[in-house]
């Protein structure tokens, strides 16, 4: 099957190129990243994570997407879903590749994670991220491989396939809720210390994933000959309507918690990010953005007429996916960190070879997914042509 | 190597055959496979020999000297009332980097600080108070790793490169098994830890060749100056301070930090989070 990701048009190779070339530029800022150290990067002793963390918080949440489609499907007999679960989850695949590369960027001595194997330390949640999502990335594989080529070859996937397909419903969930556990038990962090961070990282992901496999479904009706039909984006745009209005309505708890309560510890993270503190206000536009866009999105969702018009659809789900990624790539990071635990405000700006290092990582993960889209539409356009 | 299944039937004198066609490919990829694997077994017998101390050569000791200054938890009582000003706590922090080969970096984000001063609102968030007494709205706090008994910092780590020293409760830095993930840095709720964004070597005005110097790419924070205990030397920042911080066996009732403790009213940093600091403040 995988000679069918060098097989293309020149539209292909060109899109496949430009990635190739963004990963080079990426690769070089990444060596000069290993030459002279974590410090061409924005952050600092105050705010020791950043641009990468964010988006490896982000993709996780992308990633675990994908049993959006495998649930309906394996568990709840929705037959439409069989049509795309293959999207979904190489959509995973792709989203837990960047994961595990943008946790391997931003590691001071990479050289040295084997350490996390040779010694492992089961008090660690980060020792557990590296398990599931590991595990995830294999399950999903297996998984994607196996329905895929089963279905090439005409025949129903073999019988052990079933208990892992299984596994990865709850596999899914655990990937992002391990990783909201690496923030919210820290007791330092007022800000990520709240109950509800877990399931708002899965209602923000669950608004994230299904709204960029839409817009991917939208994008394979049109450079392929397969449609992966309108009832599954239908289906699947209501599950990001609900999903971001979570999202939204979780936020809002917070704030309400924060503010009616009055507590200053309490107040001074959302404060950072939504009015500025100490004359600090660097992600002020940014927060205000999210919450416009969030909110332009939740109306357009709403709306039946306006989520069915798959034009304005996209729109609504490009509005999602910024607007998630906004709060919680580049919000949720910061607003932990500012202000430090002995109140006091550094600011945290990405630097350009630290932005450029990222885009490298998203765009060998845009590879990837294009690769393993092109495989599956080119083995869908075969079985259903 | 012919498969078995072919060979059986020689080895019992019965009717046999060659292997022909595909079972050709079969018999070495599988064979090959068998080798390799065999081969990775073989490979890995030494190390994991020696990671289980099944090793040849036995391993050298490490004794602790007769010297050492041994405590069941060590524990700092800070008297504030000793300091008046800044320039009383300069020789405190600047011992400390001295020895420990700490250096100043020009770029604020990237600094590394041991121990060093701060205001009474952001040494103790949560204790303000509109109405301070003029002493302690002026007065610098020192501040360093607690050297908590229940550190978070220890249970975030995914590699054990920090850890609680059971025998005396310091929490040390292995700086070489350090992967720089940070989570250490994000864990800790006082601040107090460290990362080379760059290598600090060339920052370095003078050397202490007694004390490892870092590596980028790694944490690092007080160690209560192990390194000095184990000579039977108090800390650095205490031997400097002309009896302001006092030094001892938390667990000993007769150490000079239980009867500080006993004397005075103290305070620890954000002791409500459970860590329990084992640096007290005498306010």
């Amino acid at each position: 099957m995988i000679e069918l990701i060098f097989k293309g048009t020149k539209r292909y190779y060109g899109w496949m190129t430009a990635l190739l070339a963004v990963v080079g530029v990426g690769l070089i800022c990444y060596l000069w990243q290993l030459n002279f150290g974590l410090g061409i990067t924005g952050m600092s002793r105050d705010v020791s994570w950043g641009f990468y963390i964010a988006q490896f918080t982000f993709l996780v949440g992308v990633a675990a997407s994908a049993v959006m489609l495998v649930m309906p499907y394996y568990l709840h007999n929705y037959k439409a879903f069989g049509r795309i679960t293959i999207l979904g989850e190489f959509l995973a695949v792709a989203s837990v590749t960047m994961c595990i590369l943008f946790i391997f960027v931003d590691l001071g001595q990479p050289m040295r994670v084997m350490n996390v194997i040779l010694h492992p330390t089961p008090t660690s949640v980060l020792f557990w991220d590296m398990i599931v999502l590991n595990g995830y990335l294999f399950l999903n594989i297996i998984i994607g491989w196996k329905v895929l080529a089963s279905e090439r070859n005409g025949v129903a996937p073999p019988r052990w396939l079933k208990p892992l397909i299984y596994l990865s419903i709850p596999w899914a969930v655990s990937i992002h809720t391990v990783t909201a556990f690496l923030y919210c038990g820290l007791p330092g962090r007022g800000f990520w210390l709240t109950a509800i961070l877990a399931p708002r990282f899965l209602a923000s992901a669950f608004a994230a994933g299904p709204s960029f496999l839409i817009l991917l479904c939208l994008l394979v009706r049109k450079l392929t000959n397969f449609d992966p039909g309108r009832e599954q984006i239908r289906t699947l745009s209501k599950i990001v309507t609900y999903a971001i209005i979570m999202n939204v309505f979780f936020l809002i708890c917070e704030v309400f918690v924060a503010f009616y309560s009055n507590i200053p510890e309490h107040k001074a993270h959302l404060q950072y990010l939504f009015a500025g503190l100490h004359g600090h206000g660097a992600l002020v536009p940014w927060m205000w953005a999210s919450m416009i866009l969030m909110g332009i999105a939740i109306i357009l969702l709403l709306i039946p007429t306006t989520r069915n018009d798959e034009g304005i659809l996209a729109v609504a789900c490009v509005l999602v996916f910024i607007g998630t990624w906004i709060d919680k790539g580049m919000g949720m990071i910061s607003g932990g960190f500012v202000p430090n635990p002995l109140h006091e405000v550094t600011e945290y700006m990405p630097t350009l070879p630290e932005i450029l290092i990222a885009l490298g990582v998203w765009a060998l993960g845009l590879l990837v997914l294009t690769a393993l889209f092109k495989m599956a539409t080119a083995v869908k356009e075969e079985t259903y042509a | 190597m012919p498969q078995l299944r072919f060979r059986i039937p020689i080895l019992l004198g019965l009717p046999h055959r060659q292997p022909e066609g595909d079972e050709v490919m079969e018999r070495s990829r599988r064979g090959f496979l068998k080798l390799a694997g065999l081969g990775a077994v073989g490979l890995s017998a030494k190390p994991v020999f020696s990671a289980v101390g099944l090793g040849g050569s036995p391993s050298p000791k490490i004794l602790k000297s007769d010297k050492a200054l041994t405590a069941n938890h060590w524990a700092m009582v800070i008297d504030t009332r000793r300091f008046k000003s800044e320039e009383d706590f300069e020789p405190i922090t600047a011992v400390c980097h001295k020895i420990h080969n700490v250096p100043k970096l020009q770029n604020k984000r990237h600094e590394l600080k041991w121990i060093w001063t701060v205001p009474y609102e952001n040494a103790f968030p949560g204790k303000e108070n509109r109405y301070l007494n003029e002493r302690i709205a002026e007065l610098p706090f020192l501040v360093l790793c607690n050297h908590c008994e229940n550190p978070p910092c220890v249970r975030a780590c995914p590699t054990k490169a920090t850890f609680r020293r059971a025998s005396d409760g310091i929490v040390l830095m292995d700086f070489h098994r350090c992967i720089g993930c940070r989570f250490c840095m994000a864990a800790c709720p006082f601040g107090a830890r460290s990362f080379n964004f760059r290598d600090p070597r060339p920052f370095l005005t003078e050397t202490n060749p007694a004390f490892p110097t870092r590596t980028k790419g790694v944490v690092e924070k007080c160690n209560f100056c192990a390194e000095r205990l184990a000579e039977g030397k108090i800390p650095a920042c205490v031997e400097v301070s002309d009896g302001a911080i006092a030094f001892g066996d938390l667990e000993d009732p007769d150490s000079e930090v239980r009867v500080l403790l006993n004397e005075h009213y103290t305070i620890r940093r954000k002791q409500s989070l459970g860590t329990e600091p084992s640096v007290y403040y005498i306010v």
